[in-house]
């Protein structure tokens, strides 16, 4: 890859965007047919699945908990999801994603409603362009709710980061492979509080402020697309 | 590891926090006191020691010759592993990394890799063949809670203490180390902020967020952890307490 030498131009990033400006979204809730919930998530480049299976009996029995559910997140890349070939299988990136994932997920959780059980939610990375942890969370929301999980809330996630000293929303590859900052966060809208929170690079204190408000505002959007399409799916429409 | 306790020890906890007491007769906004001991071990090229409180960890650095990954053939290459040593806790258990190691090893990392404290740059030996590898590795010897803390910290005062290797491709009069990242973990417990948990209090606590900060109190990592949340105000609380409090922690690295 030609490095580019600036990566905001003018106001604009490399694909034309404002600093804070989504990709483009789309998100369709039940697309799989044996998973108990499902949803699939397209963040730019990213094409995500997500599927969820339970309440359902814990499998070994030695990780049941007495009094509530296990939430089980599984974040995984498929070996043809970027440019050169991921070794299939879990690697020490994907399983800290799958723990932060189930960190982001379970505060919206009644997983006090199934003593003994395990709810447990697959993602899978069809397609990466950076924000991959992100997409795959707002899909697994979906296929929560899908599934009928009883849940507080939706969570809603997208990364900011700062590119040429400007903080920017829901950042491309170049721009977390060139930029000096990324931070991955997901929120409980309604509420207003945060459940996934990841940083590297460099933030003061005003641009950390800065980048969580903007991340707010980022998620305004995208929490809007998720409830779209519970709606699809389930809204009765006219005639029916 | 899943981590239990008693609810009579649960509750005393909380009821304490609510106080603005702690079970070890801490101030909420209070460290735990660090002893760091540098220079321990003859075979590492840097070493460390250093117990927070009761947690107890070792790090020791390795300088070998390495493959440069194809993208940055000139770079040295920096590689950061945790082990949980099941001597440190019954809820630990022989094998390879379970995900809390792996986190303890991604955090640090970070914070290390992030902060640019090491110029990698400066490592190379032959482009694209050769570059010098730094291997960080975190031995959890007795776990009461703060593994990332401790781990970063430990880290870091190996790393202050890395001699060169006796080798004539070692170019630079010392090790290329620049700045002093430290890490410190803020739980919410009953919804106040407490600094560095120890194991108890991370029993009890709904979330935590972890906060690397460089010297000049700006942020280069963080990790959010825990089934809990956090609101945009105690977030900038949180950032307040991580950066005062490394300064205590970072005057001991000398």
């Amino acid at each position: 890859m030609d490095e580019p030498e600036k990566l905001i131009v003018d106001g604009k990033r490399l694909d034309g965007r404002a600093p804070e400006e989504l990709r483009p979204l789309k998100i369709q809730a039940g697309v799989l047919e044996r998973a108990d919930g499902s949803a699939y998530v397209e963040l730019g480049n990213n094409k995500v699945f997500a599927a969820v299976y339970g309440p359902r009996e814990m499998h070994p029995r030695h990780d049941q908990e007495s009094d509530k559910a296990v939430l089980r997140c599984r974040y995984s890349m498929a070996p043809f999801s970027v440019d050169d070939r991921k070794r299939p299988g879990p690697d020490r990136r994907s399983m800290e994603i799958s723990k932060v994932t189930k960190d982001a997920l379970e505060p919206v959780l009644f997983l006090e409603l199934y003593p003994r059980s395990v709810i447990d939610v697959f993602i899978e990375v069809l397609q990466a362009d950076a924000g991959t942890r992100t997409a795959g969370i707002n899909a697994a929301a979906v296929a929560l709710a899908d599934a009928g999980v009883p849940m507080r809330d939706l969570v809603t996630s997208v990364a900011v980061g700062k590119v040429d000293d400007t903080i920017v929303l829901d950042l491309m590859k170049e721009e977390d492979q060139l930029g000096q900052t990324d931070m991955p966060i997901a929120i409980v809208p309604r509420k207003k509080v945060v459940t996934l929170l990841q940083m590297d690079g460099h933030f003061t204190k005003e641009e950390f402020r800065q980048a969580v408000d903007l991340a707010f505002v980022g998620c305004e959007k995208i929490y809007e697309a998720q409830r779209q399409a519970l709606k699809e799916k389930y809204a009765i429409k006219e005639g029916e | 590891m899943y981590e239990i306790i008693s609810s009579v020890k649960r509750d005393y906890i909380i009821d304490l926090v609510k106080q603005g007491k702690r079970s070890d007769g801490r101030a909420l906004d209070q460290l735990r006191d660090a002893t760091i001991e540098m220079g321990v071990l003859k075979t590492a090229n840097g070493s460390a020691k250093v117990k927070l409180g009761k947690t107890h960890v070792l790090v020791g650095v390795k300088l070998m010759h390495a493959e440069p990954f194809p993208d940055t053939p000139d770079s040295g290459v920096l590689i950061v592993n945790a082990e949980l040593l099941p001597m440190a806790s019954p809820t630990f258990e022989p094998g390879p990394p379970r995900v809390e190691a792996i986190e303890v090893a991604r955090v640090v990392d970070r914070g290390i890799r992030e902060s640019e404290a090491i110029d990698l740059d400066k490592l190379g030996i032959k482009s694209g063949e050769d570059v010098w590898s730094v291997f960080v590795d975190i031995d959890v010897l007795d776990h009461d809670g703060g593994l990332i803390d401790a781990a970063a910290l430990a880290a870091i005062a190996a790393l202050t203490n890395a001699k060169p290797p006796a080798e004539e491709d070692w170019k630079l009069p010392e090790f290329p180390l620049s700045k002093k990242p430290v890490a410190v973990t803020i739980a919410k417990i009953d919804d106040k902020l407490v600094v560095d948990p120890c194991l108890d209090e991370e029993r009890v606590m709904e979330a935590r967020l972890t906060i690397t900060t460089i010297d000049d109190g700006s942020i280069c990592a963080m990790q959010k952890g825990g089934a809990g949340h956090f609101t945009r105000e105690e977030l900038q609380q949180a950032y307040e307490l991580a950066s005062a409090k490394a300064t205590e922690w970072r005057a001991k690295l000398g």
